[in-house]
């Protein structure tokens, strides 16, 4: 019993140090010449695979169709700063709440179907939202919605500045992730995981599952929400393929390959396929989707826990030996 | 001229037809859909991309070697049905022991490089395949022109879907398929080569995702991605539906095939989102979809 206590100190003291080291590293990254919109893109797509995780890791929740919260929020925060004349902090405000509207909306409808369903209702809710993103004429259809200004965050700090607007994003992800984190580790996050592993269960323990899952899809909703907001400020646009359904599959395959249900995975993931995105861009043309394609069919074949789960699968079997 | 609602009656019928056309195709791929759910318990993301293929082996088939409409129909689901053996082989059968949300990731995989291939090959721009000279034209029937070539398509799918409605509900060997999805131990101690079963059940799938496919080259523009966007639908189709019936994944199919004709007469705009709407209703009123059971 006491080994196993101070082997777990010695985890999370571990843990901890990890932390530290990347966050340094992400804190040093702009400076030391790391290309700062490459990261900032690579950082929201970190925030969004965290919300996703938070539905698909932790609730057991297929959502596949997380692209349009992601893209609507974009667009909504796009057209407010750019047409409206908003302020940077109240657009993204805005975007995410909206996202989360939309995400109860749509959590209405999909949690009256269970498992494979769940899934399907959510891709085509999110395929019926793509077609209202093409038709009204705010988003600017195929053209996408361009030219959205950074601004000056609470009137004072200049965003058009690269390494401010780096700060910024980097301070927004720190803030996801340990709220995730958080909300992980309260009670309501164990009663998630309650549901994950046995619904019915969970049911006969007296808890109201579908309250317990639309406020969970509403969280993730809006954090990917917020996802797509501050991406627009970093980019400047939005398009339709912020709503696509394949953007829907990246952030799927994200959370699988980094390692879902756990804290570090999605964000692994996310900077994997953003940077391995970026990197085959102009070398390889149309087989970056079936590179894309081909991880996604290897990690369900043979690398289920992802690149986090097997680092902590194989340092618990060290620590067991 | 006759009008109805204000719209005459030659273009309301035209409309009509078109969806009877696509909801037939809609009723073809979610049948090969339901069959694959039950038997194998997997979401084939991948049907829409077999749907694909099967429509440009038609198109290559013709380029390149010359062979007919009449040879396409028959060599491109044995092809694509071949492609499935292997799929399911090599990969599908790995997974029957986890979670079905494993099933749909894969097929999803899948569907992604056969995307890319295709798009490598044969770019964005889509493809023309000429009517078959037989069905060329069009007969008159007083009230309206009735193309040739589309009055086949509708009587080919839905024979086809009869056909297989058949096969599974009224021969031994649909017995034996149904008692395997019920309890697959049980029916390999009779003696029953299950596995072998599920392969060809797969395959067979497959095939009538490419049959629908060259039914549908000569009247659509054939492009990488028609298949994802179709198989989108057609997922919104089997959850009104419910994959639990054969019968109720045709009428489904059919039915919101006529729906989305009709709204592009009266309300186009509507056309591209309303069977989503349909689905998000149903789902309110009857979760389990029109032909489920509740579970």
């Amino acid at each position: 019993m006491s080994s196993t206590v101070s082997s777990s100190a010695a985890a999370s003291k571990q843990g901890k140090l990890l932390w530290s080291v990347v966050l340094a590293f992400l804190v040093v990254a702009p400076v030391a010449g790391l290309y700062p919109v490459f990261l900032m893109n690579a950082l929201c797509f970190a925030i969004f695979a965290c919300a996703f995780n938070l539905l698909l890791g932790y609730t057991g929740l297929l959502s596949f169709g997380h692209a349009a919260f992601m893209g609507s929020a974009a667009y909504i925060t796009g057209w407010l700063v750019r047409s409206a004349g908003w302020s940077p902090e109240a657009g993204v405000l805005a975007g995410t709440v909206f996202a989360g509207g939309l995400g109860l909306l749509v959590g209405l409808v999909a949690i009256r179907r269970q498992g494979i369903y769940f899934a399907m209702v959510t891709l085509a809710m999110a395929q019926m939202i793509y077609f209202i993103c093409l038709q009204v004429p705010f988003t600017g259809g195929e053209d996408g919605l361009q030219g959205v200004p950074r601004g000056k965050l609470f009137g004072f700090i200049p965003l058009d500045n690269d390494t401010a607007m780096y700060f910024v994003v980097l301070a927004v992800f720190v803030a996801v992730f340990l709220g995730v984190m958080r909300i992980v580790h309260s009670p309501y996050g164990q009663v998630l995981k309650a549901i994950r592993e046995n619904e019915p269960r969970a049911v006969s323990l007296g808890y109201d599952v579908d309250r317990y899952k639309l406020l969970a899809f509403v969280l993730s909703t809006t954090i990917a929400g917020l996802a797509g907001s501050v991406k627009t400020l970093v980019l400047g646009f939005a398009t339709l393929s912020d709503v696509h359904w394949s953007l829907s599959g990246e952030v799927v395959l994200m959370t699988l390959l980094g390692g879902m249900g756990t804290f570090a995975g999605p964000v692994v993931g996310a900077f994997t396929i953003i940077g391995l995105q970026n990197f085959l861009a102009d070398r390889v043309g149309s087989w970056v989707t079936v590179i894309i394609g081909a991880i996604f069919v290897f990690c369900v074949i043979a690398f289920r826990k992802g690149i986090v789960g097997e680092l902590l699968a194989w340092q618990q079997r060290r620590r067991a030996a | 001229m006759i009008e109805i609602f204000g719209i005459p009656l030659q273009a309301f019928l035209g409309q009509l037809l078109l969806g009877l056309v696509n909801g037939s195709f809609y009723a073809m791929l979610s049948l090969g859909l339901a069959v694959i759910f039950g038997l194998l318990g997997i979401v084939n993301f991948a049907h829409g991309a077999l749907y694909m293929i099967g429509a440009y082996v038609a198109w290559l088939s013709l380029e390149k070697f010359g062979l007919n409409y009449w040879v396409a129909l028959v060599l491109s689901p044995v092809v694509v049905g071949a492609l499935g053996v292997v799929i399911e082989r090599l990969f599908l059968k790995r997974l029957y022991k986890l979670d079905p949300l494993y099933g749909l990731l894969l097929t999803f995989g899948l569907a992604l490089i056969a995307e890319g291939v295709f798009r490598d090959q044969f770019g964005v721009s889509g493809q023309q395949y000429p009517v078959p000279e037989l069905l060329q034209g069009a007969t008159n029937l007083g009230f309206m022109v009735l193309p040739n070539y589309r009055a086949w398509v509708v009587f080919a799918c839905l024979s086809i879907c009869m056909g297989t409605w058949f096969l599974i509900e009224k021969t031994s060997l649909g017995a034996t398929l149904r008692a395997s999805t019920e309890n697959p131990a049980l029916v390999q101690a009779f003696g029953i080569n299950v596995p072998l079963m599920v392969t060809m059940t797969y395959a067979g799938g497959a095939g009538l995702a490419a049959l629908a496919g060259v039914l549908a080259a000569p009247v659509i523009q054939i492009t990488p991605l028609m298949g994802s966007n179709l198989i989108i639908v057609v997922f919104a189709v089997v959850v009104i539906g419910g994959m639990g019936s054969i019968m109720g994944s045709i009428l489904t199919g059919v039915i919101l095939g006529l729906l989305e004709g009709l709204t592009k007469v009266f309300y186009p705009e509507a056309s591209s989102i309303v069977v989503f709407v349909i689905m998000v209703l149903v789902l309110m009123i009857r979760p389990a979809g029109l032909f489920g059971k509740e579970k």
